[in-house]
Protein backbone atom coordinates (compact mmCIF):
# COMPACT_ATOMS: atom_id res chain seq x y z
CA UNK A 1 0.00 0.00 0.00
CA UNK A 2 1.45 3.32 -1.02
CA UNK A 3 1.91 5.85 1.77
CA UNK A 4 0.70 8.76 -0.34
CA UNK A 5 -2.77 7.32 -0.61
CA UNK A 6 -5.38 7.71 2.07
CA UNK A 7 -7.05 4.49 3.05
CA UNK A 8 -10.19 4.30 0.88
CA UNK A 9 -12.33 3.51 3.90
CA UNK A 10 -11.07 6.57 5.78
CA UNK A 11 -11.55 8.67 2.67
CA UNK A 12 -15.07 7.32 2.35
CA UNK A 13 -15.83 8.29 5.94
CA UNK A 14 -14.39 11.80 5.65
CA UNK A 15 -16.22 12.42 2.41
CA UNK A 16 -19.56 11.27 3.72
CA UNK A 17 -19.30 13.61 6.72
CA UNK A 18 -18.27 16.47 4.44
CA UNK A 19 -21.17 15.80 2.09
CA UNK A 20 -23.56 15.57 5.04
CA UNK A 21 -22.30 18.91 6.34
CA UNK A 22 -22.51 20.73 2.99
CA UNK A 23 -25.97 19.33 2.30
CA UNK A 24 -27.17 20.55 5.70
CA UNK A 25 -25.93 24.06 4.92
CA UNK A 26 -27.76 24.10 1.60
CA UNK A 27 -31.00 22.78 3.08
CA UNK A 28 -30.87 25.05 6.14
CA UNK A 29 -30.36 28.17 4.03
CA UNK A 30 -33.24 27.29 1.73
CA UNK A 31 -35.54 26.43 4.65
CA UNK A 32 -34.55 29.67 6.40
CA UNK A 33 -35.75 31.74 3.44
CA UNK A 34 -39.07 29.96 3.39
CA UNK A 35 -39.53 30.28 7.15
CA UNK A 36 -38.82 34.02 7.20
CA UNK A 37 -41.32 34.72 4.43
CA UNK A 38 -44.06 32.57 5.94
CA UNK A 39 -43.49 33.72 9.53
CA UNK A 40 -43.73 37.39 8.62
CA UNK A 41 -46.18 37.00 5.77
CA UNK A 42 -48.83 34.65 7.11
CA UNK A 43 -50.06 37.08 9.84
CA UNK A 44 -50.76 39.58 7.04
CA UNK A 45 -53.02 37.21 5.17
CA UNK A 46 -56.76 37.45 5.43
CA UNK A 47 -59.71 37.02 3.14
CA UNK A 48 -59.70 40.77 2.76
CA UNK A 49 -56.07 40.80 1.63
CA UNK A 50 -56.89 38.32 -1.12
CA UNK A 51 -60.18 39.80 -2.27
CA UNK A 52 -59.55 43.55 -2.24
CA UNK A 53 -57.61 45.65 -4.67
CA UNK A 54 -54.54 47.57 -3.57
CA UNK A 55 -55.19 51.14 -2.43
CA UNK A 56 -52.88 54.09 -1.81
CA UNK A 57 -50.05 52.65 -3.98
CA UNK A 58 -50.18 49.36 -2.09
CA UNK A 59 -50.05 50.77 1.44
CA UNK A 60 -53.66 49.76 2.04
CA UNK A 61 -56.04 47.12 0.76
CA UNK A 62 -55.22 43.75 -0.69
CA UNK A 63 -53.68 42.29 -3.82
CA UNK A 64 -56.61 40.92 -5.84
CA UNK A 65 -55.76 42.72 -9.09
CA UNK A 66 -52.15 41.53 -8.96
CA UNK A 67 -53.24 37.91 -8.38
CA UNK A 68 -55.52 38.04 -11.40
CA UNK A 69 -52.84 39.69 -13.54
CA UNK A 70 -50.40 36.91 -12.60
CA UNK A 71 -52.92 34.18 -13.44
CA UNK A 72 -53.82 35.67 -16.84
CA UNK A 73 -50.19 36.24 -17.79
CA UNK A 74 -49.17 32.71 -16.83
CA UNK A 75 -52.15 31.26 -18.66
CA UNK A 76 -51.26 33.04 -21.91
CA UNK A 77 -47.64 31.99 -21.58
CA UNK A 78 -48.54 28.30 -21.10
CA UNK A 79 -51.14 28.38 -23.84
CA UNK A 80 -48.49 29.45 -26.34
CA UNK A 81 -45.42 27.65 -25.01
CA UNK A 82 -46.73 24.17 -24.10
CA UNK A 83 -47.79 23.04 -27.60
CA UNK A 84 -44.65 24.55 -29.13
CA UNK A 85 -42.38 22.97 -26.54
CA UNK A 86 -43.90 19.48 -26.48
CA UNK A 87 -44.16 19.50 -30.29
CA UNK A 88 -40.48 20.38 -30.59
CA UNK A 89 -39.55 17.62 -28.17
CA UNK A 90 -41.61 15.06 -30.08
CA UNK A 91 -39.98 16.08 -33.34
CA UNK A 92 -36.48 15.91 -31.88
CA UNK A 93 -36.89 12.53 -30.25
CA UNK A 94 -39.37 10.61 -32.40
CA UNK A 95 -39.44 12.04 -35.89
CA UNK A 96 -35.90 12.60 -36.91
CA UNK A 97 -32.42 11.23 -36.61
CA UNK A 98 -29.61 13.23 -35.08
CA UNK A 99 -28.28 15.50 -37.80
CA UNK A 100 -27.80 19.08 -38.82
CA UNK A 101 -31.43 20.08 -38.23
CA UNK A 102 -31.60 18.66 -34.72
CA UNK A 103 -28.27 20.26 -33.92
CA UNK A 104 -29.55 23.67 -34.95
CA UNK A 105 -32.81 23.22 -33.04
CA UNK A 106 -31.03 22.04 -29.90
CA UNK A 107 -28.53 24.85 -30.12
CA UNK A 108 -31.39 27.33 -30.49
CA UNK A 109 -33.22 25.95 -27.47
CA UNK A 110 -30.07 25.83 -25.37
CA UNK A 111 -29.15 29.41 -26.21
CA UNK A 112 -32.69 30.57 -25.56
CA UNK A 113 -32.53 28.93 -22.13
CA UNK A 114 -29.43 30.91 -21.28
CA UNK A 115 -30.81 34.28 -22.28
CA UNK A 116 -31.43 36.43 -19.20
CA UNK A 117 -34.97 37.50 -18.43
CA UNK A 118 -34.01 41.17 -18.72
CA UNK A 119 -33.12 40.57 -22.40
CA UNK A 120 -36.54 39.01 -22.91
CA UNK A 121 -37.91 42.14 -21.26
CA UNK A 122 -36.05 44.43 -23.67
CA UNK A 123 -37.13 42.30 -26.62
CA UNK A 124 -40.77 42.13 -25.54
CA UNK A 125 -40.75 45.87 -24.97
CA UNK A 126 -39.51 46.60 -28.50
CA UNK A 127 -41.53 43.94 -30.36
CA UNK A 128 -44.85 43.63 -28.51
CA UNK A 129 -45.16 46.94 -26.70
CA UNK A 130 -43.70 49.23 -29.38
CA UNK A 131 -43.69 47.65 -32.85
CA UNK A 132 -46.87 45.55 -32.61
CA UNK A 133 -48.51 48.28 -30.53
CA UNK A 134 -49.94 45.94 -27.87
CA UNK A 135 -48.74 48.50 -25.35
CA UNK A 136 -47.90 47.54 -21.78
CA UNK A 137 -50.40 44.74 -21.50
CA UNK A 138 -51.17 41.25 -20.30
CA UNK A 139 -50.79 40.06 -23.90
CA UNK A 140 -47.29 41.56 -24.29
CA UNK A 141 -46.21 40.14 -20.93
CA UNK A 142 -47.74 36.72 -21.59
CA UNK A 143 -46.11 36.35 -25.01
CA UNK A 144 -42.74 37.44 -23.63
CA UNK A 145 -43.06 34.87 -20.84
CA UNK A 146 -44.06 32.20 -23.37
CA UNK A 147 -40.78 32.67 -25.23
CA UNK A 148 -38.93 32.60 -21.94
CA UNK A 149 -40.36 29.31 -20.70
CA UNK A 150 -40.24 27.60 -24.12
CA UNK A 151 -36.73 26.12 -23.66
CA UNK A 152 -37.63 24.73 -20.22
CA UNK A 153 -40.63 22.92 -21.67
CA UNK A 154 -38.62 21.64 -24.66
CA UNK A 155 -35.79 20.39 -22.47
CA UNK A 156 -37.90 18.63 -19.85
CA UNK A 157 -40.28 17.14 -22.42
CA UNK A 158 -37.34 15.84 -24.41
CA UNK A 159 -35.78 14.26 -21.33
CA UNK A 160 -39.13 12.74 -20.41
CA UNK A 161 -39.73 11.32 -23.88
CA UNK A 162 -36.19 9.99 -24.12
CA UNK A 163 -36.58 8.13 -20.83
CA UNK A 164 -39.44 6.04 -22.25
CA UNK A 165 -37.89 2.60 -22.92
CA UNK A 166 -37.35 1.86 -26.65
CA UNK A 167 -39.07 -1.51 -26.14
CA UNK A 168 -42.42 0.29 -25.72
CA UNK A 169 -42.05 1.77 -29.19
CA UNK A 170 -40.92 -1.50 -30.74
CA UNK A 171 -43.94 -3.30 -29.35
CA UNK A 172 -46.23 -0.57 -30.60
CA UNK A 173 -44.69 -0.65 -34.10
CA UNK A 174 -44.82 -4.43 -34.19
CA UNK A 175 -48.56 -4.19 -33.57
CA UNK A 176 -48.81 -2.15 -36.75
CA UNK A 177 -49.13 1.34 -35.28
CA UNK A 178 -47.91 4.36 -37.17
CA UNK A 179 -45.36 6.67 -35.63
CA UNK A 180 -48.02 9.20 -34.58
CA UNK A 181 -50.13 6.51 -32.95
CA UNK A 182 -47.07 5.28 -31.11
CA UNK A 183 -46.30 8.82 -29.98
CA UNK A 184 -49.80 9.68 -28.80
CA UNK A 185 -50.84 6.30 -27.38
CA UNK A 186 -47.59 4.92 -25.99
CA UNK A 187 -44.78 7.45 -25.69
CA UNK A 188 -46.64 10.55 -24.46
CA UNK A 189 -48.65 8.76 -21.75
CA UNK A 190 -45.43 7.31 -20.34
CA UNK A 191 -43.66 10.65 -20.60
CA UNK A 192 -46.40 12.74 -19.00
CA UNK A 193 -44.93 13.02 -15.49
CA UNK A 194 -41.74 14.50 -16.93
CA UNK A 195 -43.60 16.82 -19.26
CA UNK A 196 -45.86 18.00 -16.45
CA UNK A 197 -42.81 18.66 -14.31
CA UNK A 198 -41.48 20.99 -17.02
CA UNK A 199 -44.80 22.78 -17.34
CA UNK A 200 -44.99 23.22 -13.57
CA UNK A 201 -41.45 24.52 -13.42
CA UNK A 202 -42.52 27.03 -16.04
CA UNK A 203 -45.58 28.07 -14.07
CA UNK A 204 -43.32 28.76 -11.12
CA UNK A 205 -41.00 30.77 -13.31
CA UNK A 206 -43.89 32.74 -14.80
CA UNK A 207 -45.45 33.52 -11.44
CA UNK A 208 -42.16 34.72 -9.98
CA UNK A 209 -40.76 36.54 -13.01
CA UNK A 210 -40.20 40.25 -12.56
CA UNK A 211 -37.57 41.64 -14.93
CA UNK A 212 -39.23 40.46 -18.15
CA UNK A 213 -42.71 41.41 -16.98
CA UNK A 214 -42.13 44.89 -15.60
CA UNK A 215 -41.17 46.25 -19.06
CA UNK A 216 -43.85 44.38 -21.01
CA UNK A 217 -46.94 44.17 -18.80
CA UNK A 218 -46.22 47.43 -17.03
CA UNK A 219 -46.91 48.15 -13.41
CA UNK A 220 -50.31 49.84 -13.38
CA UNK A 221 -52.21 49.07 -10.19
CA UNK A 222 -55.53 48.52 -11.90
CA UNK A 223 -57.93 45.66 -12.27
CA UNK A 224 -57.12 44.02 -15.64
CA UNK A 225 -60.19 44.27 -17.87
CA UNK A 226 -58.86 42.76 -21.11
CA UNK A 227 -55.68 41.20 -22.45
CA UNK A 228 -54.71 44.70 -23.59
CA UNK A 229 -54.80 46.30 -20.16
CA UNK A 230 -51.58 47.12 -18.40
CA UNK A 231 -51.31 45.42 -15.07
CA UNK A 232 -48.98 44.66 -12.22
CA UNK A 233 -48.26 41.04 -11.30
CA UNK A 234 -47.71 39.86 -7.73
CA UNK A 235 -43.96 39.61 -8.22
CA UNK A 236 -43.70 43.15 -9.62
CA UNK A 237 -45.97 44.44 -6.85
CA UNK A 238 -43.79 42.78 -4.22
CA UNK A 239 -40.64 44.17 -5.83
CA UNK A 240 -41.99 47.72 -5.84
CA UNK A 241 -43.30 47.46 -2.27
CA UNK A 242 -39.99 46.10 -0.97
CA UNK A 243 -37.54 48.11 -3.07
CA UNK A 244 -39.21 51.44 -2.54
CA UNK A 245 -40.06 50.64 1.07
CA UNK A 246 -43.75 51.39 0.48
CA UNK A 247 -45.01 48.96 3.11
CA UNK A 248 -43.07 46.07 4.61
CA UNK A 249 -46.13 44.27 6.08
CA UNK A 250 -47.84 44.32 2.67
CA UNK A 251 -44.59 43.24 1.03
CA UNK A 252 -44.31 40.24 3.34
CA UNK A 253 -47.98 39.42 2.76
CA UNK A 254 -47.55 39.53 -1.01
CA UNK A 255 -44.39 37.44 -0.80
CA UNK A 256 -46.22 34.85 1.28
CA UNK A 257 -49.02 34.57 -1.28
CA UNK A 258 -46.43 34.36 -4.07
CA UNK A 259 -44.43 31.65 -2.34
CA UNK A 260 -47.47 29.68 -1.14
CA UNK A 261 -49.04 29.64 -4.58
CA UNK A 262 -45.80 28.35 -6.07
CA UNK A 263 -45.53 25.70 -3.34
CA UNK A 264 -49.14 24.62 -3.82
CA UNK A 265 -48.70 24.32 -7.58
CA UNK A 266 -45.53 22.28 -7.13
CA UNK A 267 -47.02 20.04 -4.42
CA UNK A 268 -49.98 19.38 -6.67
CA UNK A 269 -47.62 18.13 -9.35
CA UNK A 270 -45.94 15.82 -6.92
CA UNK A 271 -49.29 14.42 -5.87
CA UNK A 272 -50.31 13.89 -9.49
CA UNK A 273 -47.01 12.30 -10.38
CA UNK A 274 -47.15 9.92 -7.42
CA UNK A 275 -50.66 8.94 -8.35
CA UNK A 276 -49.78 8.52 -11.98
CA UNK A 277 -46.69 6.46 -11.34
CA UNK A 278 -48.53 4.22 -8.88
CA UNK A 279 -51.30 3.61 -11.38
CA UNK A 280 -48.77 2.62 -14.01
CA UNK A 281 -47.10 0.04 -11.85
CA UNK B 1 -59.49 -2.45 -45.89
CA UNK B 2 -56.49 -2.66 -43.67
CA UNK B 3 -54.04 -1.47 -46.33
CA UNK B 4 -56.31 1.40 -47.36
CA UNK B 5 -56.57 2.82 -43.89
CA UNK B 6 -52.86 2.33 -43.21
CA UNK B 7 -52.07 4.22 -46.42
CA UNK B 8 -54.15 7.11 -45.22
CA UNK B 9 -52.45 6.94 -41.87
CA UNK B 10 -49.02 7.05 -43.48
CA UNK B 11 -49.97 10.13 -45.46
CA UNK B 12 -51.21 11.92 -42.37
CA UNK B 13 -48.05 10.84 -40.61
CA UNK B 14 -46.00 12.74 -43.18
CA UNK B 15 -48.17 15.80 -42.67
CA UNK B 16 -47.69 15.47 -38.93
CA UNK B 17 -43.95 15.24 -39.35
CA UNK B 18 -43.91 18.43 -41.40
CA UNK B 19 -46.01 20.35 -38.85
CA UNK B 20 -43.81 19.11 -36.03
CA UNK B 21 -40.75 20.35 -37.92
CA UNK B 22 -42.33 23.79 -38.21
CA UNK B 23 -43.06 23.80 -34.49
CA UNK B 24 -39.56 22.56 -33.72
CA UNK B 25 -38.08 25.51 -35.58
CA UNK B 26 -39.97 27.92 -33.30
CA UNK B 27 -37.22 28.02 -30.68
CA UNK B 28 -34.59 28.87 -33.29
CA UNK B 29 -36.86 31.49 -34.84
CA UNK B 30 -37.50 33.11 -31.47
CA UNK B 31 -33.76 33.21 -30.86
CA UNK B 32 -33.21 34.80 -34.26
CA UNK B 33 -35.92 37.41 -33.74
CA UNK B 34 -34.58 38.34 -30.31
CA UNK B 35 -31.06 38.65 -31.69
CA UNK B 36 -32.23 40.85 -34.57
CA UNK B 37 -34.25 43.19 -32.37
CA UNK B 38 -31.64 43.62 -29.64
CA UNK B 39 -28.84 44.22 -32.15
CA UNK B 40 -30.95 46.51 -34.30
CA UNK B 41 -31.60 48.70 -31.27
CA UNK B 42 -28.17 48.50 -29.70
CA UNK B 43 -25.60 48.28 -32.50
CA UNK B 44 -25.98 51.69 -34.21
CA UNK B 45 -24.93 53.62 -31.11
CA UNK B 46 -22.05 51.21 -30.51
CA UNK B 47 -20.69 51.95 -33.95
CA UNK B 48 -21.33 55.67 -33.56
CA UNK B 49 -19.19 55.98 -30.43
CA UNK B 50 -16.93 53.01 -31.15
CA UNK B 51 -16.74 49.58 -29.55
CA UNK B 52 -13.77 50.67 -27.48
CA UNK B 53 -15.80 53.43 -25.87
CA UNK B 54 -18.38 50.91 -24.68
CA UNK B 55 -16.17 47.96 -23.74
CA UNK B 56 -13.24 49.77 -22.16
CA UNK B 57 -14.75 53.07 -21.04
CA UNK B 58 -14.93 53.35 -17.26
CA UNK B 59 -17.40 56.21 -17.03
CA UNK B 60 -21.12 55.75 -17.30
CA UNK B 61 -22.70 59.21 -17.55
CA UNK B 62 -25.47 58.80 -20.11
CA UNK B 63 -26.55 62.44 -19.87
CA UNK B 64 -23.03 63.53 -20.90
CA UNK B 65 -22.84 60.98 -23.73
CA UNK B 66 -20.34 58.85 -21.88
CA UNK B 67 -21.31 55.20 -22.11
CA UNK B 68 -18.42 53.21 -20.60
CA UNK B 69 -19.63 49.74 -19.64
CA UNK B 70 -16.40 48.28 -18.28
CA UNK B 71 -17.48 48.58 -14.60
CA UNK B 72 -20.67 46.65 -15.34
CA UNK B 73 -18.88 43.99 -17.39
CA UNK B 74 -16.39 43.42 -14.57
CA UNK B 75 -19.23 43.56 -12.04
CA UNK B 76 -21.22 40.87 -13.82
CA UNK B 77 -18.20 38.58 -14.12
CA UNK B 78 -17.29 39.06 -10.44
CA UNK B 79 -20.70 38.22 -9.01
CA UNK B 80 -21.15 35.28 -11.37
CA UNK B 81 -17.78 33.84 -10.42
CA UNK B 82 -18.58 34.39 -6.74
CA UNK B 83 -21.93 32.65 -7.17
CA UNK B 84 -20.25 29.62 -8.73
CA UNK B 85 -17.69 29.40 -5.92
CA UNK B 86 -20.52 29.25 -3.41
CA UNK B 87 -23.22 27.42 -5.33
CA UNK B 88 -21.39 24.68 -7.21
CA UNK B 89 -19.63 22.88 -4.29
CA UNK B 90 -22.76 23.08 -2.12
CA UNK B 91 -24.95 21.96 -5.00
CA UNK B 92 -22.79 19.05 -6.14
CA UNK B 93 -22.22 17.88 -2.56
CA UNK B 94 -25.94 17.94 -1.82
CA UNK B 95 -26.78 16.08 -5.01
CA UNK B 96 -24.15 13.38 -4.41
CA UNK B 97 -25.22 13.03 -0.78
CA UNK B 98 -28.89 12.71 -1.63
CA UNK B 99 -28.40 10.19 -4.41
CA UNK B 100 -25.56 8.02 -3.17
CA UNK B 101 -24.99 8.47 0.55
CA UNK B 102 -28.27 9.23 2.31
CA UNK B 103 -30.91 6.72 3.17
CA UNK B 104 -33.74 6.36 0.70
CA UNK B 105 -36.20 7.93 3.13
CA UNK B 106 -34.14 11.08 3.62
CA UNK B 107 -33.65 11.49 -0.11
CA UNK B 108 -37.32 10.93 -0.80
CA UNK B 109 -38.14 13.74 1.61
CA UNK B 110 -35.40 16.21 0.70
CA UNK B 111 -35.44 16.06 -3.10
CA UNK B 112 -39.01 17.36 -3.35
CA UNK B 113 -38.18 19.99 -0.72
CA UNK B 114 -35.32 21.27 -2.85
CA UNK B 115 -37.38 21.18 -6.01
CA UNK B 116 -40.16 23.09 -4.31
CA UNK B 117 -37.64 25.71 -3.29
CA UNK B 118 -36.45 26.05 -6.88
CA UNK B 119 -39.72 27.84 -7.49
CA UNK B 120 -39.01 30.66 -5.06
CA UNK B 121 -38.92 33.84 -7.18
CA UNK B 122 -35.72 35.82 -7.50
CA UNK B 123 -37.28 38.94 -5.96
CA UNK B 124 -37.84 36.94 -2.78
CA UNK B 125 -34.16 35.96 -2.64
CA UNK B 126 -33.24 39.60 -3.17
CA UNK B 127 -35.58 40.69 -0.41
CA UNK B 128 -34.18 38.17 2.07
CA UNK B 129 -30.68 39.30 1.12
CA UNK B 130 -31.65 42.92 1.72
CA UNK B 131 -33.24 42.22 5.10
CA UNK B 132 -30.67 39.78 6.56
CA UNK B 133 -27.47 39.39 4.56
CA UNK B 134 -26.79 43.06 3.82
CA UNK B 135 -27.05 44.21 7.47
CA UNK B 136 -24.96 41.17 8.51
CA UNK B 137 -22.15 42.04 6.10
CA UNK B 138 -22.30 45.71 7.10
CA UNK B 139 -21.91 44.87 10.79
CA UNK B 140 -19.39 42.03 10.57
CA UNK B 141 -17.18 43.09 7.68
CA UNK B 142 -17.80 46.81 7.32
CA UNK B 143 -18.64 48.76 4.18
CA UNK B 144 -22.16 49.54 3.03
CA UNK B 145 -23.25 45.90 3.10
CA UNK B 146 -24.67 46.28 -0.39
CA UNK B 147 -21.73 44.60 -2.09
CA UNK B 148 -20.11 42.11 -4.42
CA UNK B 149 -20.11 39.67 -1.51
CA UNK B 150 -23.82 40.04 -0.83
CA UNK B 151 -24.68 39.62 -4.52
CA UNK B 152 -22.40 36.56 -4.83
CA UNK B 153 -23.87 34.83 -1.80
CA UNK B 154 -27.47 35.47 -2.86
CA UNK B 155 -26.75 34.31 -6.41
CA UNK B 156 -24.88 31.27 -5.09
CA UNK B 157 -27.94 30.30 -3.04
CA UNK B 158 -30.24 31.02 -5.97
CA UNK B 159 -28.45 28.63 -8.29
CA UNK B 160 -28.44 25.85 -5.66
CA UNK B 161 -31.79 24.26 -6.53
CA UNK B 162 -30.94 24.34 -10.25
CA UNK B 163 -27.55 22.71 -9.75
CA UNK B 164 -28.86 20.19 -7.21
CA UNK B 165 -31.89 18.95 -9.08
CA UNK B 166 -30.18 18.66 -12.46
CA UNK B 167 -27.18 16.88 -10.91
CA UNK B 168 -29.50 14.50 -9.05
CA UNK B 169 -31.32 13.68 -12.26
CA UNK B 170 -28.13 12.98 -14.17
CA UNK B 171 -26.66 10.87 -11.35
CA UNK B 172 -29.88 8.87 -11.14
CA UNK B 173 -29.74 8.32 -14.89
CA UNK B 174 -26.51 6.34 -14.49
CA UNK B 175 -27.52 2.65 -14.67
CA UNK B 176 -27.27 0.71 -11.39
CA UNK B 177 -25.24 -1.97 -13.15
CA UNK B 178 -22.32 0.50 -13.31
CA UNK B 179 -22.40 0.86 -9.53
CA UNK B 180 -22.82 -2.86 -8.96
CA UNK B 181 -19.85 -3.57 -11.23
CA UNK B 182 -17.67 -1.14 -9.34
CA UNK B 183 -18.73 -2.36 -5.88
CA UNK B 184 -18.19 -5.95 -7.01
CA UNK B 185 -14.60 -5.03 -7.87
CA UNK B 186 -14.12 -4.02 -4.24
CA UNK B 187 -14.41 -0.25 -4.60
CA UNK B 188 -15.85 1.79 -1.74
CA UNK B 189 -18.97 3.83 -2.26
CA UNK B 190 -16.99 7.04 -2.66
CA UNK B 191 -14.57 5.44 -5.12
CA UNK B 192 -17.55 4.25 -7.10
CA UNK B 193 -19.03 7.73 -7.11
CA UNK B 194 -15.74 9.40 -7.97
CA UNK B 195 -14.57 7.02 -10.66
CA UNK B 196 -17.75 5.59 -12.17
CA UNK B 197 -20.90 7.56 -11.39
CA UNK B 198 -19.64 11.14 -11.72
CA UNK B 199 -17.77 10.55 -15.01
CA UNK B 200 -20.84 8.83 -16.44
CA UNK B 201 -23.09 11.69 -15.30
CA UNK B 202 -20.68 14.41 -16.34
CA UNK B 203 -22.54 15.94 -19.26
CA UNK B 204 -25.68 16.35 -17.19
CA UNK B 205 -23.74 17.88 -14.32
CA UNK B 206 -22.03 20.34 -16.65
CA UNK B 207 -25.41 21.24 -18.08
CA UNK B 208 -26.61 21.95 -14.54
CA UNK B 209 -23.65 24.17 -13.75
CA UNK B 210 -24.00 26.08 -17.02
CA UNK B 211 -27.69 26.60 -16.37
CA UNK B 212 -26.84 27.87 -12.91
CA UNK B 213 -24.18 30.15 -14.35
CA UNK B 214 -26.64 31.53 -16.87
CA UNK B 215 -29.10 32.17 -14.07
CA UNK B 216 -26.42 34.00 -12.09
CA UNK B 217 -25.13 36.24 -14.88
CA UNK B 218 -28.61 37.01 -16.12
CA UNK B 219 -30.23 37.55 -12.75
CA UNK B 220 -31.54 41.05 -12.37
CA UNK B 221 -33.98 41.77 -9.57
CA UNK B 222 -32.20 39.94 -6.73
CA UNK B 223 -28.93 41.60 -7.68
CA UNK B 224 -30.42 45.08 -7.85
CA UNK B 225 -31.69 44.70 -4.31
CA UNK B 226 -28.40 43.66 -2.69
CA UNK B 227 -25.55 44.93 -4.91
CA UNK B 228 -25.65 48.68 -4.26
CA UNK B 229 -25.55 49.46 -8.00
CA UNK B 230 -22.76 52.07 -8.05
CA UNK B 231 -21.42 52.26 -11.61
CA UNK B 232 -17.76 51.96 -10.59
CA UNK B 233 -15.33 49.07 -10.80
CA UNK B 234 -15.56 47.48 -7.33
CA UNK B 235 -12.30 47.84 -5.40
CA UNK B 236 -13.04 45.00 -2.98
CA UNK B 237 -15.56 42.30 -2.20
CA UNK B 238 -17.27 44.72 0.18
CA UNK B 239 -17.70 47.50 -2.39
CA UNK B 240 -21.00 48.04 -4.18
CA UNK B 241 -21.27 46.74 -7.72
CA UNK B 242 -23.51 47.23 -10.73
CA UNK B 243 -24.04 44.40 -13.18
CA UNK B 244 -24.99 44.62 -16.87
CA UNK B 245 -28.48 43.39 -16.06
CA UNK B 246 -29.12 45.88 -13.30
CA UNK B 247 -27.78 48.67 -15.50
CA UNK B 248 -30.61 47.97 -17.94
CA UNK B 249 -33.33 47.46 -15.36
CA UNK B 250 -32.44 50.51 -13.25
CA UNK B 251 -32.59 53.02 -16.08
CA UNK B 252 -34.92 51.52 -18.67
CA UNK B 253 -38.01 53.04 -17.11
CA UNK B 254 -36.99 56.63 -17.80
CA UNK B 255 -34.34 56.38 -20.53
CA UNK B 256 -34.95 57.82 -23.98
CA UNK B 257 -32.97 58.62 -27.13
CA UNK B 258 -29.30 57.68 -27.04
CA UNK B 259 -29.55 56.73 -23.37
CA UNK B 260 -32.10 54.04 -24.22
CA UNK B 261 -29.99 52.90 -27.17
CA UNK B 262 -27.01 52.60 -24.84
CA UNK B 263 -29.10 50.34 -22.58
CA UNK B 264 -29.82 48.14 -25.58
CA UNK B 265 -26.07 48.20 -26.26
CA UNK B 266 -25.68 46.88 -22.69
CA UNK B 267 -28.11 44.17 -23.71
CA UNK B 268 -25.99 43.40 -26.79
CA UNK B 269 -22.88 42.89 -24.65
CA UNK B 270 -24.77 40.72 -22.15
CA UNK B 271 -26.18 38.77 -25.07
CA UNK B 272 -22.74 38.19 -26.61
CA UNK B 273 -21.26 37.02 -23.27
CA UNK B 274 -24.17 34.59 -22.82
CA UNK B 275 -23.81 33.28 -26.38
CA UNK B 276 -20.09 32.65 -25.88
CA UNK B 277 -20.88 30.74 -22.67
CA UNK B 278 -23.58 28.74 -24.40
CA UNK B 279 -21.34 27.82 -27.31
CA UNK B 280 -18.60 26.66 -24.97
CA UNK B 281 -21.12 24.63 -22.96
CA UNK B 282 -22.60 23.20 -26.12
CA UNK B 283 -19.19 22.11 -27.37
CA UNK B 284 -18.30 20.48 -24.05
CA UNK B 285 -21.47 18.46 -23.85
CA UNK B 286 -21.27 17.56 -27.56
CA UNK B 287 -17.76 16.18 -27.04
CA UNK B 288 -19.08 14.28 -24.04
CA UNK B 289 -21.95 12.84 -26.06
CA UNK B 290 -19.59 11.70 -28.79
CA UNK B 291 -17.31 10.00 -26.31
CA UNK B 292 -20.27 8.51 -24.45
CA UNK B 293 -21.84 7.02 -27.57
CA UNK B 294 -18.99 4.52 -27.89
CA UNK B 295 -20.23 2.41 -25.04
Amino acid sequence: MSKLRINPRTEQKIISYLLYFLTSIAIIVLIFILTVILKNGLPQLSLEFLTRNPADMGREGGILSTILATVFLTFIALLVATPLGVGTAIYLTEYTLEGRVTKIIRFGAECLAGIPSIIFGLFGFILFVNKLKFGWSILSGGLTLAFMILPTIIRTSEEAIKSVPPAYRLVSFSLGSTRWQTVTKVVLPSAIPGIVTGVILSIGRSIGETAAVIFTAGSALRMPTSIFSSSRTMAVHFYILAKEGVSMPKAYGTAAVLVISILVVNLLTYYLMEKYIKRKS
Amino acid sequence: MVSKSSNKLEKSDKLIKLSLLMIALSAVSVLAIITIFIFEQGLPIMFKYGLKHFLLGQDWYPSEKSFGLLPMIIGSLMVTFGALIIGVPLGLASAIFLTEFSSRRVARFLKPVIELLAGIPSVVYGFIGLMFLVPFIREKFGGPGLSVLAASVILGIMILPTVISITIDSIRAVPDSYREGSIALGATKWQTVKMVVLPAARSGIIAGIILGMGRAIGETMAVIMVAGNAADIPGSLLAPVRTLTSNIALEMAYASGEHREALFATGVILFVIIMILNTVANMTSARQRKRGSGR
